[in-house]
């Protein structure tokens, strides 16, 4: 079955000041699957997604998102590709001076055109879905880290997106909570197609969700590794790829750690 | 069989059971980008019907996400006979799905997402009276804490940050000459001027020196440089130590062994208590060339004589005294600033009330302090 290509990313070359952090970038991520980036700390995956979303201007290549390409100058485009999708940052983001309820309401007073009481329901039926009911008119400081994550991924999906961006949606979450957010994001995959883009670095929930992956390298600025995950992690014959997915370290990859 | 369309109004077929109560039919979508209206067709299409019962037919929806069960939320409010009055029927396995996940059966359409509501006048006052009380505990304690780091870099000078203490002395001194030197200026000229209009009638042209040159570095010099290094430094300490409180490197700093007092304060406490006092004298320097400027141009003085009637009138006390104050109001807005910057809770708004606090808190001190150095040469002067 051949899919649409939901975002193509092609010859990219991304970086900051003098640094190239990426080069040569090209991928394609395919309307309804769930697809992670990898990849050691530091070689890029935050900025490959801030680039990615029209956040940092590429030095070279195309990135086209649902049909439209991303530009960091075209205003309207980009206008219209952030109505389609949504995003939870690294440190979640949310608006230390709302509560909760209010960041998770903010895009859908905006957007649509709901009556009030109606977005009050709605804002307490996102929270329930991250296990956050009771929450609401709690100020964001007041919550803990994963807490935050789980009210950022609130707000991203408050309008059921269409390509949904995550960085390291897990991380800081206990492994309970953890494998329920796989099991959120498999279903909102599943029953509403939405495409997920996410970095994280969980092997459990890489394995649990993602269809496909692409692993990044920082000595090598660009993907060193593409495809279904078991696969990769069963026949890869690259050396940091094995590493990763059998977490290892540079010194033992070969031996092994011998008590393993 | 004819297939209604899938938007507008025609999307509904409501049919009148026998026993009582109306069935209605959906076709189509019910999601994100329609819920907003379906809520708005379905309230005038059923206002005409007395709904003790309802029964949603969803044989004939497609697909379904959080915004329709809203919409369906929004029905079951409209029934009179609530929850045992409303019934989903012939919905598929995906929408089973989502209606239990949503909780929808337990979901309670009354919920109030309003802020905690605020308590009563009196309570406030109480609060902040509390508050304040604590504020001013905490001041105390930082002022405390701020003579031991001074005291312990006495003792082994050593232990100053000296990198820190030059970057903040070009902070506030180098980079701030510019703008307090212009606004000098023109105070200086602004006063020769206004103040000319009435000497000129007396003859007096030649006292408009000393008044610029006597009210400059006695009062105005240094109140208008302590203002300016408030709006400048003061505010940025603020922001400064608050954003890094929020970002939880002050509670690093501490964990580390650092005091973050003597790591963050004393460095800017010197710089300050050092480049105000300079600050002031380059303020009374360029208002008296602003004078000096009004009393050539406009009033017919030679700069010889304007210069001899300033010297005349300045005693070396006079300076010292401004430049003295100058000190005095460096240390009192690292301190305010400081203080505000390490009371900051929360978020990114905290840090902005912590800054305009800082401002406002350092002019009052400083005219504040003002007065008590007038009452103290009134009396022992
Ligand atoms: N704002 C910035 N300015 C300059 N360089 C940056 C900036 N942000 C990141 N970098 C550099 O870009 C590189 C990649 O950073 P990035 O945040 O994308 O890493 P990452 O793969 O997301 O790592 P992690 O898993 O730790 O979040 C790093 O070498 C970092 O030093
Ligand atoms: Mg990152």
């Amino acid at each position: 079955m051949s899919r649409k290509a939901i975002i193509r990313v092609k010859d990219l070359r991304a970086g900051y000041g003098e640094d190239i952090i990426l080069d040569r970038v090209s991928f394609n991520v395919y309307e309804g699957e769930v697809f992670v980036i990898l990849g050691g700390s530091g070689c890029g995956k935050s900025t490959l997604l801030k680039t990615i979303i029209g956040l940092i201007e590429p030095r070279a290549g195309k990135i086209a998102i649902d049909g439209d390409e991303v530009s960091v100058d075209d205003e309207t485009t980009l206008q219209k590709i952030f109505r389609r999708i949504g995003v939870l940052y690294q440190g979640a983001a949310l608006f230390g001076s709302m509560t909760i309820a209010e960041n998770v309401a903010l895009p859908i007073r905006e957007y649509t055109s709901l009556p009030k009481e109606s977005v009050d329901v709605l804002v307490k039926m996102k929270l329930g879905l991250v296990n956050l009911e009771g929450y609401e008119n709690y100020l964001p400081s007041e919550l803990s880290g994963g807490m935050k994550k789980r009210a950022g991924l609130a707000r991203a999906m408050a309008l059921n997106p269409k390509i949904l961006f995550f960085d390291e949606p897990s991380a800081g979450l206990d492994p309970v909570t953890s494998a329920e957010l796989d099991d959120l994001i498999l279903y909102l995959n599943r029953s509403l197609g939405t495409t997920m883009v996410m970095v994280t670095h969980e092997l459990q929930s890489i394995f649990a969700v993602a269809q496909r992956i692409i692993m990044l390298d920082k000595r090598a600025k660009g993907i060193i590794a593409e495809g279904n995950p078991k696969y990769l992690r069963d026949h890869s014959q690259n050396k940091f790829v094995k590493q990763f997915f059998n977490r290892q370290t540079e010194e033992n990859g070969v031996g092994g750690k011998g008590s393993e | 069989m004819n297939t209604p369309e899938t938007t507008g109004p025609s999307r509904y077929q409501i049919a009148e059971n026998p026993e009582g109560g109306i069935t209605l039919h959906i076709h189509g979508n019910m999601d994100s980008a329609n819920a907003g209206q379906m809520i708005e067709e379905l309230t005038a299409l059923l206002s005409d019907y007395s709904l003790s019962s309802l029964t949603v037919d969803l044989e004939k929806v497609d697909h379904l996400d959080d915004f329709g069960t809203l919409v369906l939320v929004h029905l079951r409010k409209m029934v009179s006979n609530g929850r045992d009055g409303f019934y989903v029927v012939n919905s598929g396995d995906k929408i089973k799905e989502l209606l239990s996940i949503l909780h929808f059966d337990s979901l309670n359409e009354k919920i109030s997402l309003e802020k905690k509501r605020s308590p009563g006048v009196f309570i406030r006052i109480g609060e902040a009276t509390f508050r304040h009380i604590a504020d001013l505990k905490y001041a105390i304690s930082f002022i405390g804490s701020i003579v031991i780091s001074l005291v312990h870099i006495c003792l082994h000078p050593r232990s100053l940050r000296s990198d820190d203490t030059i970057r903040y002395m070009q902070r506030v001194g180098v980079d701030g000459l510019p703008i307090v030197a212009l606004i000098s200026f023109l105070m200086g000229l602004i006063m020769a001027f206004m103040s000319s209009v009435q000497l000129q009638q007396f003859g007096a042209n030649i006292y408009v020196a000393s008044l610029v040159g006597l009210a400059m570095t006695r009062e105005l010099g240094p109140i208008m440089t302590a203002i300016i290094v408030a709006g400048r430094s003061g505010s940025a300490f603020a922001a400064e130590i608050g954003t890094m409180k929020i970002s939880e490197e002050v509670d690093a700093l501490f964990t580390m062994g650092f005091n973050p007092v003597m790591f963050l304060v004393v460095p800017k406490l010197v710089a300050a208590a050092i480049m105000v006092p300079i600050l002031t004298l380059f303020s009374d320097i360029f208002a008296i060339m602003g004078g000096l400027l009004v009393g050539v141009f406009m009033l017919d003085l030679t700069a010889g004589a304007y210069m001899a009637q300033t010297i005349k009138t300045l005693e070396l006390f006079d300076v010292f005294w401004g430049v003295l104050k100058g000190g005095v109001f460096g240390v009192l807005i690292t301190w305010i600033g400081c203080f505000r910057g390490f009371q900051v809770r929360g978020g990114a708004a905290s840090v902005g009330e912590a800054t305009t606090s800082a401002v406002v808190s350092s002019i009052f001190l400083i005219i504040l302090s003002d007065s008590v150095f007038s009452v103290i040469l009134r009396y022992w002067g």
